[in-house]
């Protein structure tokens, strides 16, 4: 499941970027690959509705949200863990 | 004898002189503010409201109506003890969307302050210019909710001259005869200042004697706050602006309407002059629709100041736009220490949507009100909410109290998603 999460979440991230879904690294950061304030949250709500969770986000302090946007990677475990919560 | 009739310059010293002059030293007419009236979370009229003001009184509470439940964001400023029958007819709430219900309350108390009658040749000089952005947005909310979510498949033949923007501004106009320029301005959070300057170039051009200006917003209900919710800038808690803890907006909902008024009439009718509008300017980032810039908002500032013909140290206060978003304050106290260089440390700014909320496009008018308040009355409306100083925003934001102080010449500082900018200016008589 985790692989096809991550995979899915990169196409997405690729679509809002307009990259291809293989040059999203984990270690990229949102500002890295383009990606605006208005970009991320229209990303977060495409990952949202592809999943359908909420993700607490707050784009006046996104550091202080317990969803990491930091990088792709802190996007995706945190996606993952929110998918593993709903599941259970 | 006018600077425009004798083709004369004035001075720079005869811009402070007291005695009346109907003219600028330009050559323009004189607008002055004669009437004031609102309704919002903090109070059903003026007074009330002011003294909320002074009391650093918090308008924002759980909001109540239907489907709240379902919103992640459940505080606002809103009016809860709206009662329409207590000022309107049956066949009236029909017609009015609750913006135009709130606009004409507030259009009859600066009426009545004013004491004007606009029977007569008075009314084809006189005219209402309003903003708003969302209308009636309660009535496409529940008419939706009708078709779509009920299944119904007809609607009341109200629903069009209810919900359309320009329905209070009409209403405002057949309530008192207004027959000249009447029109509704939308500018997100920048309608009512961008309505309220159109009304004072109107007057000070001579095409309008005497115009009803303001505006209003009720978009307190699910769709509205469903909207807002998606752009994740609301707070969840509070509105803090210019606290490093800030966390967002918070929506309000109310109306504010004044009286402008050439002059020259005023005093000949020997009319109580609230303040007179000095300047105002407006401005576009062209750069993002809904991140702000602080060299657009700079130049409506000292656009403002330079249409004013005030120098920056004549400026004792700013009614600051002051959202309580990461974004917007930190932009707007660069934007006012560039502006103002020095001077911006020794000014007060404050953001009074700590109190009564973020009525978007009707926010202008009723953040008039403190303008007026520190002009007329020395006593400067605090930022309530602040807890925490932000570097971003190390200017004097008169924390938590309201503040004596004798202020001449003011601003009021609007800047709308869309990067559209406006700001006046206003100076004691």
């Amino acid at each position: 499941m985790t692989d096809t999460v991550k995979s899915r979440i990169k196409e997405l991230i690729a679509e809002q970027a307009m990259l291809e879904p293989d040059q999203i690294s984990d270690e990229a950061t949102p500002e890295e690959l383009g990606i605006d304030s208005l970009g991320l949250v229209e990303s977060i709500f495409a990952i949202e509705e592809e999943f359908d969770i909420t993700i607490p986000f707050n784009a006046n302090e996104p550091e202080k949200s317990e969803f990491d946007i930091s990088t792709m990677g802190t996007i995706i475990a945190a996606v993952e863990r929110l998918v593993a919560e709903k599941a259970a | 004898m006018s600077a425009k009739r004798t083709g004369k310059k004035k001075t720079e010293e005869s811009r402070t002189v007291k005695s009346f002059d109907p003219l600028t030293p330009d050559g323009l007419r004189r607008v002055v503010i004669t009437g004031a009236g609102t309704i919002n979370a903090l109070g059903h009229d003026v007074a009330t409201t002011l003294e909320a003001f002074r009391e650093a009184r918090c308008g924002i509470t759980q909001l109540d109506f239907r489907d709240v439940e379902r919103l992640s964001i459940q505080i606002g400023a809103q009016i809860h003890d709206w009662r329409p029958e207590s000022y309107f007819n049956r066949q009236q709430i029909l017609l009015y969307d609750k913006f135009t219900q709130f606009t004409l309350l507030a259009a009859k108390q600066a009426v009545g302050q004013a004491g004007l009658n606009f029977q007569g040749k008075l009314g084809l000089r006189a005219g209402v210019v309003l903003g708003t952005a969302g209308g009636g947005l309660n009535t496409w909310d529940d008419n939706y909710r009708a078709v779509y979510e009920e299944g119904k498949n007809r609607v009341h033949p109200f629903v069009v001259p209810k919900l359309m923007n320009n329905a209070a501004a009409s209403h405002v106009s057949m309530e008192f005869g207004l027959r000249g320029p009447s029109f509704t301005v939308a500018t997100a959070c920048a309608s009512s200042n961008h309505a309220m300057g159109l009304a004072f170039q109107m007057i000070r051009s001579g095409a309008a004697q005497v115009m009803l200006t303001g505006g209003s917003e009720a978009m307190l209900c699910f769709g509205g706050v469903k909207a807002w919710e998606g752009l994740r800038v609301m707070s969840k808690d509070a509105c803090r602006p210019f606290s490093a803890n800030r966390n967002g907006m918070v929506q309000g909902e109310g109306a504010g309407v004044f009286v402008f008024e050439d002059y020259e009439s005023a005093h000949t009718r020997g009319a109580d002059i609230l303040a007179e509008v000095v300047g105002f300017a407006m401005s576009s980032d062209a750069q993002d629709i809904v991140m702000p810039s602080a060299q657009g908002a700079e130049r409506a500032i000292s656009g403002a100041l330079s249409d004013a013909g005030l120098n920056p140290e004549q400026i004792g206060y700013i009614n600051a736009h002051g959202t309580g978003t990461a974004a917007n304050d930190k932009t707007e106290c660069a934007a006012v220490a560039h502006a103002f260089g020095h001077h911006a440390d020794r000014l007060m700014i404050s953001s009074t949507k700590s109190m009564h909320g973020h009525l978007i496009g009707g926010t202008g008018a009723v953040e008039l009100l403190a303008c007026i308040m520190a002009l007329r009355d020395g006593v400067v409306a605090p930022t309530i909410g602040y807890q925490e100083p932000d570097p971003e925003c190390a200017l004097d934001v008169v924390p938590n109290e309201a503040r004596d102080a004798q202020v001449d010449a003011v601003l009021s500082n609007a800047f709308a998603f869309g990067g559209l900018n406006a700001v006046i200016a206003l100076r004691r008589v």
